[in-house]
C-alpha cells in the first residue's frame, strides 16, 4: 500500500492545477547496501489521474524519477468540489489510490 | 505519517550519493521492460519513440543550470505545439535515459512538473509528440553533488 499521497488541487478560471507528492522509495536498482548487496529496483511505473470519471493524465515512469515523487499538471473541465483521483502502480505490483476535492 | 515522510526525505539525500555508484545487473535490465525504458543510450531511447525528433523552439524546458543534488532535480516541460499528446523526459547520461512519459488527453494542458535523478552533469531532453510527429529541445544541467565523491 504505501503511505498516503498528498494531493492539492486548485481551480482558477476553469483550469485545475494539481500538485501531488507521493511517498515511495523509488529505488533504482543501481545502489548497494552496506554489505555490498545490490538493492533491488522498486519504483512507480504507472500513474493515472482521473476527474469526474475522465482520465486527465497518464504517465509511465522509470527509476530516474526522484524519491517521493512530485508531479504537477493542469487540466480543464472540472469545478471546485469535484474530486481528483490519483493512482500509482509500482514494479512490484503494489498500488495506491488517493483522492482530493478541488478547491 | 509526517514523521515517516520527513525521515524518508532526510535519508534521501545521503542515499542519493550512492545512486550512480552501482553496476547494473541482469535483474535490473529485465526490470526495465516496456518500449524505450530499457534503452541504454540516448540514441536507442530516441529511436524507440519513433522518428528522429526535430528541434523546436515551441517546447519550454526549465531545469536548474546547476543542481546541487543530482537526486532531486526539478523540471518543468510545456509545449506550445498544437495537438501535443505525449511528453517525454530523457536524461542523456543516465543508465536508462528515458525517465518518464506523460500522456496528455484532450482538456489537459501540455504541461508537467516533476523531479528526476541524474548521476552527473548531463543534457536533459524534452521530447514532444504532436499529431504523430516528434519535436525536441534540450538543456544542460550541471550536477555538483552527483555520483561518487564528485
Amino acid at each position: 500500500m504505501g503511505d498516503p499521497m498528498r494531493i492539492r488541487a486548485k481551480s482558477s478560471d476553469g483550469t485545475t492545477d494539481v500538485r501531488v507528492l507521493m511517498a515511495h522509495p523509488m529505488e533504482t536498482g543501481f545502489r548497494k547496501d552496506s554489505s555490498g548487496k545490490t538493492i533491488p529496483p522498486h519504483f512507480i511505473k504507472d500513474v493515472k489521474a482521473t476527474a469526474n470519471g475522465k482520465t486527465v493524465l497518464t504517465a509511465r515512469w522509470s527509476q530516474a524519477i526522484s524519491q517521493n515523487p512530485y508531479l504537477q499538471f493542469k487540466f480543464k473541465g472540472a469545478k471546485p468540489g469535484d474530486k481528483v483521483s490519483i493512482t500509482w502502480v509500482d514494479n512490484k505490483g503494489d498500488t495506491r489510490t488517493d483522492e482530493a476535492a478541488i478547491a | 505519517m509526517h514523521m515517516n515522510r520527513r525521515h524518508l526525505l532526510r535519508q534521501g539525500g545521503a542515499l542519493a550519493l550512492l545512486v550512480s555508484c552501482g553496476v547494473a545487473t541482469l535483474d535490473e535490465a529485465l526490470a526495465a521492460e516496456a518500449s524505450g525504458f530499457d534503452a541504454k543510450t540516448l540514441d536507442d531511447a530516441l529511436a524507440s519513440l519513433g522518428a528522429k525528433p526535430a528541434d523546436s523552439k515551441d517546447i519550454t524546458l526549465t531545469s536548474p543550470d546547476i543542481a546541487e543534488n543530482g537526486a532531486v532535480v526539478p523540471l518543468t516541460i510545456s509545449s506550445a505545439i498544437p495537438k501535443t499528446d505525449t511528453l517525454y523526459v530523457l536524461v542523456e547520461k543516465n543508465p536508462f535515459p528515458l525517465a518518464a512519459s506523460f500522456s496528455i488527453p484532450d482538456g489537459t494542458e501540455p504541461f508537467v512538473a516533476a523531479r528526476v535523478k541524474m548521476g552527473e552533469s548531463t543534457r536533459v531532453y524534452a521530447v514532444v509528440k504532436a499529431d504523430g510527429k516528434l519535436y525536441s529541445t534540450f538543456k544542460e544541467t550541471k550536477v555538483t553533488l552527483g555520483g561518487c565523491g564528485g
